[in-house]
């Protein structure tokens, strides 16, 4: 009996009136927990009742605890007929289980209603009281700490980081059980959210019993998905990293771990040259990797229609280690060898983290990414996880084969999503193949090096990046050097290096010498699923990519359906590729960072939305122009128009290139000549391979300048194909996008945020559907719903959208809903201007001046705007209005010595909960790791939410838009006050995961009612039922300080 | 293609100012767009090339009405709003839209002041709202706003000024204004005929505040109920005293001597103000005289017009000279032997001196 729970219930505020006749409420409230109830006593008359309750206790195992949430449900007592129920609160308790994070949890919640919505506020005390329990035996995993954020947390850093983990937890969807015909819609709702809230408590605790039998304390870049399958069963599932975290207790702790190069210098024989491919190569022409396969059967048999890849076609074992003997020195065997028993040990080397410590990542392959179709009715046992698991290991393997045959050991960036529609599901998975540097992945005897392994960026990075004019090459030297890592190529383009084997690539692509280190190979274009490496340089801005596309299928059932969907695939992963490469070439960049692709299934169409963030690398070529060729030679007028075109994208290129500062360096042929001085001359000697083939680099070179991209226009469709090129309006001045943490060369925001979440549902005319028309219609709903967003938050220019999240999802026939979330943050412009001139003049430019912001651990420290005071720190309290940035480093590094910055932030957390009463806290939420001009001093726990939400009064409500905006107006608020109560003020990572709306015409009535008479078609639609779910958030909660 | 559905959620919730005047001047969605349209919108910044014809707008506006229409039911209780979770609001923010909420328009005050804040009331409001050329729906929403001030300040104890500030978080100004409306609604004071056309809401604000101050309840006790509201009826009940400074023949000569050798040679009307003494004099305490009855009481500021500034008036004389006038003729009484009602007096005169100096002009 390992925990004690306590509850008590203090006041209530601005509850509905529950009895017309007084106008007034007779409230009580019930808290359950498990299976023990308590309830307060009776406050007469009142909407502000004062229960001021004793405390509740309830003596629970620390597995329920870890399971179940706690229930308030507060009623209206009736003397005659049955309680009305006023509105319910559940709160996880979760965040109260670990030793390091809240307390107490205390606060006003709102009431809510999946009827009704929020209904007035309850205040609530709830502690726990945790005995130790040393059973080896247990269940439950309390401790391990859970983050959403795919970095390592600030505040935390990494000793181990350990691998994938994942679980899968199935059961009866309520809304589909037999009861479900005779409970009020009220009841129904509510045993979803708890069935649901339920589930995730279970699956959370069982990924952290993986956890601790890995040996970890801690899940990073945890993701957890629902999957609505209707009649077969909820499944809630979840992926994340298991990683062994230690807290950095306070900021002198690692100082002296930075200054003492000494230890680090022993080190360096253990990893030579992570960067073995001096010979090897083939490209990562991006999108390489994909099967689709097809099981209607319980039976496995893949039919794989595969559209490009072949995966016979790469040699099944120890390619990686084979390359490397061959090429390399016994180290580089070594540590080959290393990497591949580390990463071999575990099923799937995989990682959903999305960005790493400097040094972690060696080379990048390109995305992989697996889709199969499967049936839903054809599941034999419904309720038991068996054959979801089942289906979710196959994709997996494939992944990892992709990435094998790519030369690539690891998965990084790894996600997984389902599309349902009826019983057809699709399952995706998708990430970047990676060869990662082994020193990360070790546990055991290498822990104790490791710790000091981490410990040296601030020292590095503060000083470099912060300045962000430091020209790069000594710095590379430097960092090299102190990383240990012996590399002849600068930090900055290592990772574009091609891991595979060029004379075994596993596709047709284009290769050149890396324009950066001139050493190494690299591939014309990058396509990767993470976010731009800290040590990555980069020119010019980001731009947030988008392709965009639809297909009609025909509506079909069961298993022909499923056949018509795996047929479809291929071609449409295949367009939405080439019209990503259009449009990255378009904005003359030549990479592509944060790829997130979703296919979505619909009764008569798939949607397929790629969202990525382009970059123009200064290690890869620069992009070749598009060009135009005609089909119909000998007219005339064919001709003008080709040429016209030509024109227009040529200009487009140009004003493109204008608009992102890509103004990369024209100097090839000197530099050519005069080849970048080796840092170290031992790394010469190993790299004698390499310099024979020097001559090919210049001609490799020339080549790529001239290359350009032909587009052939045969028909009308490929027409249309250029006139949507063209039609994507690059934001308005001002503006900047990009859907990955942060925002290439920006780097001095200001602390402003808005986070937003916009829906919106189109309708397409039902007149003869054609894809070109679809497409159309798709593309510009994409195109105005971000117009508009720009135009909503022109107060906040200059500013830049990060983290943009679209998500697109088919709810009905000729219904397209698009979700977006992202965070607008402003940034300082004259700052800006000055930063982007420097680098203009040096030609080039770190991206690690803004990537550092998100770089985990002590790193944070440096990048505090407040730091900018650090010498004054009665200001601190008042800061938020300061705006100054652009600190020169050295007076950043004079932060790190500021003894009490966390004592301080304790202080005025530990007031807020009493604060609450004069004021609601002001609680800023983000997708992103980080709150620009703040800092995390605590990590307070994930919050992990589920709601649902119907109406039978649409149109009382202001239609299905004014439901919808309310409904998510109360989730925000019903996060924000969650994170208040925990004693928090920020959510950081915030996920909207699933956004369901489902609109009942109930169409027989309507019908009905529109046939009758024609002019009540408004009351038609009265009858409707909007109804709407919506699994959101699960962020960490954090303490800022201001 | 239509939008079935199109919204925008901000973790802090945006509010347009000038969408928001819009939805308050009750224009609809469309009249808003294309007022927005006309005032340039899409040249601003944010508005990006090529923005559809009014689409981008449209669905701005929507939307903004939409937070608007939900916001509304918590600007209801301005309180509520520093406490509800559902929007998060900069404190700053709320507090102007609070005030923008409880603004209103002076010409559509003017036409309400002194009626009952009935359900009559508010059905008339449509000729109102024809002859102000402000729409129906922002009278409506103005005429909801001093119908709850009414109601919510009505019962309370305190100061009237504290009381609505408290209970709308208004602004001084506003508050006092409402303070105001709410006075004439419950004293039911005539202003609307056609003497009276030429004062502004502005001058029957300085008076009401005059009032409020000198004649009410709370004027001379601060703990009871209503206490600004209602004037202090003993006090119109003792102004019958002042009958004799007309009644009198000898205190009425007396008096006129007095306040002509301190005028003499001190202002440029002093022949008509001669001849014209008894006259004024008499006004003046007849008004006193008969606000004990509900009618004369309700009749107040025409009678001042009638009986002291239209004769004035007619007579040319300037501000200056009417407060000197005013002040001698209350000062003098003080030196009448036989008068011993110098408080009383002092009490009426000097609130009616302030609201004849306020209502004096073209």
């Amino acid at each position: 009996m390992p925990g004690k729970l306590k509850v008590k219930i203090v006041a209530g505020r601005h509850l509905p009136v529950m009895d017309r006749a007084s106008d007034l409420t007779d409230a009580f409230v019930e808290v359950k927990f498990g299976n023990t109830t308590f309830k307060t006593d009776v406050y007469p008359k009142s909407l502000n009742p004062q229960w001021n309750s004793e405390w509740f206790k309830f003596e629970v195992d620390d597995e329920e605890l870890q399971d179940e949430p706690l229930q308030i449900t507060v009623l209206d007592h009736d003397t005659y007929s049955a309680n009305d129920a006023i509105g319910k609160v559940y709160i996880d308790i979760d965040p109260l289980l670990y030793s390091e994070a809240a307390t107490v949890i205390s606060g006003w919640f709102p009431i809510y209603d999946t009827i009704h919505g929020i209904r007035g506020e309850i205040n609530v005390v709830v502690k726990v009281d945790l005995f130790n329990d040393l059973n080896r035996f247990r269940q439950s995993s309390c401790g391990v700490k859970f983050f959403c954020t795919t970095s390592i947390p600030k505040c935390y850093r990494a000793v181990v980081i350990h691998g994938f983990v994942e679980e899968l937890v199935v059961n009866e969807d309520p809304e589909y059980q037999w009861i479900d015909r005779i409970r009020t819609p009220r009841a129904s709702n509510e045993a979803r959210q708890r069935l649901i809230s339920l589930m995730s408590g279970e699956l959370q605790r069982k990924i952290g019993l993986k956890v601790l039998e890995m040996r970890g304390n801690a899940v990073v870049g945890y993701l957890q998905c629902f999957d609505l399958e209707g009649e077969s069963g909820l499944v809630v599932r979840a992926i994340g990293t298991a990683c062994t975290l230690d807290k950095l207790s306070s900021t002198s702790a690692f100082l002296p771990a930075c200054n003492s190069p000494s230890k680090e210098m022993k080190e360096i024989p253990f990893n030579e040259d992570p960067n073995p491919n001096t010979h090897s190569s083939g490209p990562s022409t991006p999108l390489k990797n994909q099967t689709y396969s097809f099981s209607p059967s319980k039976s496995y048999s893949r039919q794989s229609s595969s559209s490009d890849t072949d995966l016979s076609l790469t040699p099944k074992t120890g390619m990686g280690s084979g390359s490397a003997g061959k090429e390399g020195g016994p180290f580089k065997a070594l540590l080959r060898q290393q990497t591949q028993s580390a990463l071999e040990q575990r099923e799937f080397p995989f990682f959903t983290l999305t960005s790493f410590p400097p040094g972690f990542l060696v080379h990048v392959g390109g995305v992989v990414s697996a889709r199969s179709v499967k049936l839903l009715d054809r599941i034999h046992n419904p309720d038991e996880p068996e054959t979801r698991d089942a289906w979710w290991a196959e994709i997996r393997q494939e992944i990892k084969s992709h990435a094998k045959a790519l030369g690539c050991h690891a998965v990084v960036g790894y996600s997984e999503s389902t599309s349902i529609c009826e019983e057809v599901c699709i399952l995706s998975a998708s990430g970047t193949a990676a060869v990662l540097n082994p020193r990360f992945l070790q546990d055991g005897t290498m822990e104790g090096c490791l710790d000091q392994r981490l410990s040296w960026q601030p020292g590095f990075f503060s000083i470099g990046s912060e300045k962000g004019e430091v020209d790069f090459f000594p710095q590379s030297q430097d960092s090299s050097s102190l990383l240990g890592i012996e590399e002849t190529s600068p930090a900055g383009c290592g990772f574009c290096h091609i891991p595979y084997d060029e004379l075994n690539m596993p596709f047709p692509a284009h290769l050149t010498y890396c324009y950066n280190c001139r050493k190494q190979k690299v591939p014309d274009v990058l396509f990767t699923t993470i976010d731009l490496p800290v040590e990555a340089m980069v020119i010019g801005k980001g731009c947030l990519i988008q392709a965009r596309l639809c297909r009609l299928k025909k509506k079909a059932q069961a298993e022909a359906n499923a056949t018509v969907i795996s047929n479809l695939l291929p071609f449409m992963e295949y367009e939405v590729h080439t019209q990503l490469m259009n449009k990255l070439k378009l904005r003359g960049m030549n990479a592509l960072f944060g790829l997130r692709i979703q296919i979505s299934v619909g009764e008569n169409m798939l949607v397929g939305l790629a969202s990525a963030t382009g970059v123009y690398l200064t290690a890869l070529p620069t992009p070749g122009g598009i060009q135009i060729a005609g089909k119909t030679p000998n007219d005339g007028t064919y001709e003008q128009h080709i040429s016209h075109m030509q024109k227009k994208i040529n200009d487009t290129i140009a004003k493109n290139k204008e608009i992102y500062e890509i103004n990369p360096p024209e100097i090839p042929e000197e530099i050519i000549g005069s080849p970048i001085p080796e840092p170290r001359q031992r790394s010469k000697l190993l790299r004698s391979q390499s310099e024979s083939s020097d001559e090919v680099t210049e001609l490799d070179l020339s080549h790529g300048k001239k290359d350009a991209f032909v587009l052939e226009i045969d028909d009308t469709d490929a027409m249309e194909d250029v006139h949507s090129l063209l039609t994507d309006a690059p934001p308005p001045p001002g503006f900047y996008s990009c859907n990955t943490e942060i925002m290439p060369g920006i780097n001095n925001w200001t602390p402003e945020i808005q986070m937003f979440t916009s829906v919106r549902v189109s309708r397409l005319s039902n007149i003869t559907l054609t894809n070109q028309m679809l497409n159309k219609n798709f593309n510009d709903l994409c195109e105005n719903l971000l117009k508009s967003l720009y135009f909503k938050l022109r107060s906040m220019i200059p500013c830049c959208l990060c983290h943009v999240n679209f998500t697109v999802a088919l709810p009905e026939d000729e219904l397209i809903q698009v979700a977006v979330t992202a965070v607008a943050i402003t940034f300082d412009k004259n700052q800006a201007l000055q930063t982007s001139k420097v680098p203009a003049e040096k030609s080039l430019q770190r991206a690690s001046t803004d990537n550092e912001e998100q770089l985990q651990f002590p790193l944070e420290l440096c990048s505090d705007p407040l730091a900018s005071q650090p010498f004054s720190p009665a200001k601190e309290v008042l800061e938020s209005a300061s705006s100054h940035t652009g600190i020169p480093a050295a007076q950043r590094v004079a932060s790190l010595d500021k003894a009490s910055p966390l004592a301080e932030g304790h202080a005025r957390h530990r007031s807020v909960p009493c604060s609450t009463n004069s004021t609601v806290t002001v609680v800023k939420m983000t997708p992103l790791s980080f709150i620009p001009g703040a800092k995390i001093t605590k990590y307070l726990g994930i919050i992990n939410m589920f709601f649902i939400r119907e109406t039978t009064s649409l149109r009382e409500e202001g239609g299905v838009s004014g439901f919808l905006h309310a409904f998510i107006a109360e989730v925000f608020a019903m996060v924000r006050a969650h994170v208040a109560a925990l004693g928090g003020n920020a959510v950081v990572s915030y996920i909207m995961k699933q956004c369901v709306f489902m609109e009942n015409p109930n169409k027989n009535q309507a019908q009905c009612l529109v046939n009758r008479e024609g002019p009540t078609e408004e009351e038609s639609t009265d009858t409707c039922k909007g109804r709407k779910e919506c699994e959101t958030g699960d962020g960490e909660t954090e303490v800022r300080r201001d | 293609m239509t939008n079935d559905l199109d919204i925008f959620v901000g973790n802090t919730t945006l509010i347009d100012e000038e969408v928001y005047q819009l939805w308050l001047d009750g224009y609809s969605v469309s009249e808003a767009v294309s007022q927005r349209l006309r005032a340039g919108a899409l040249e601003q910044p944010g508005a990006g090339p090529g923005a559809g014809p009014g689409a981008v707008l449209h669905s701005d506006t929507l939307d903004h009405y939409r937070t608007c229409h939900m916001l509304e039911r918590l600007l209801h209780a301005p309180p509520k709003l520093a406490h509800q979770l559902l929007f998060q609001i900069p404190p700053e923010r709320q507090a102007g839209l609070i005030q923008r909420y409880y603004a209103f328009d002076e010409p559509f005050v003017r036409e309400l002041l002194g009626k009952k804040l009935s359900k009559g009331t508010k059905k008339d409001l449509d000729d109102v709202s024809a002859k102000t050329g402000i729409t129906l729906k922002s009278c409506r929403r103005q005429f909801d706003n001093f119908k709850r001030v009414f109601k919510a300040v009505e019962e309370l104890r305190g100061p009237l000024v504290d009381n609505i500030q408290q209970h709308f978080l208004l602004p001084d100004r506003l508050a006092r204004d409402y303070a105001a409306i709410v006075f004439f609604a419950n004293s039911r004071f005539e202003t609307g005929k056609k003497k009276l056309q030429y004062l502004s809401f502005r001058d029957f604000a300085a008076c009401a505040q005059h009032l409020i101050q000198h004649w009410t309840l709370g004027a001379v006790d601060s703990h009871v109920d209503d206490m600004d509201v209602d004037l202090d009826k003993e006090f119109l009940q003792e102004l019958k005293e002042l009958k004799v400074l007309v009644a009198d023949k000898d205190l009425l000569d007396q008096h006129k001597s007095l306040v002509c050798t301190a005028l003499r040679g001190k202002i440029s009307v002093y022949n008509e103000m001669e001849t014209n003494f008894k006259n004024l004099s008499r006004g003046l305490v007849n008004i006193a005289c008969k606000l004990t009855h509900a009618k004369d009481l309700r009749d107040f500021f025409v009678d001042l017009v009638e009986k002291f500034i239209e004769p004035c008036k007619a007579d040319r004389w300037p501000p200056s000279d009417m407060r000197l006038f005013l002040t001698q003729y209350t000062g003098s009484a003080h030196a009448l032997d036989a008068f011993r009602h110098q408080a009383l007096w002092d009490r009426y005169m000097n609130t009616v001196t302030a609201c004849l100096l306020q209502m004096y002009h073209d």
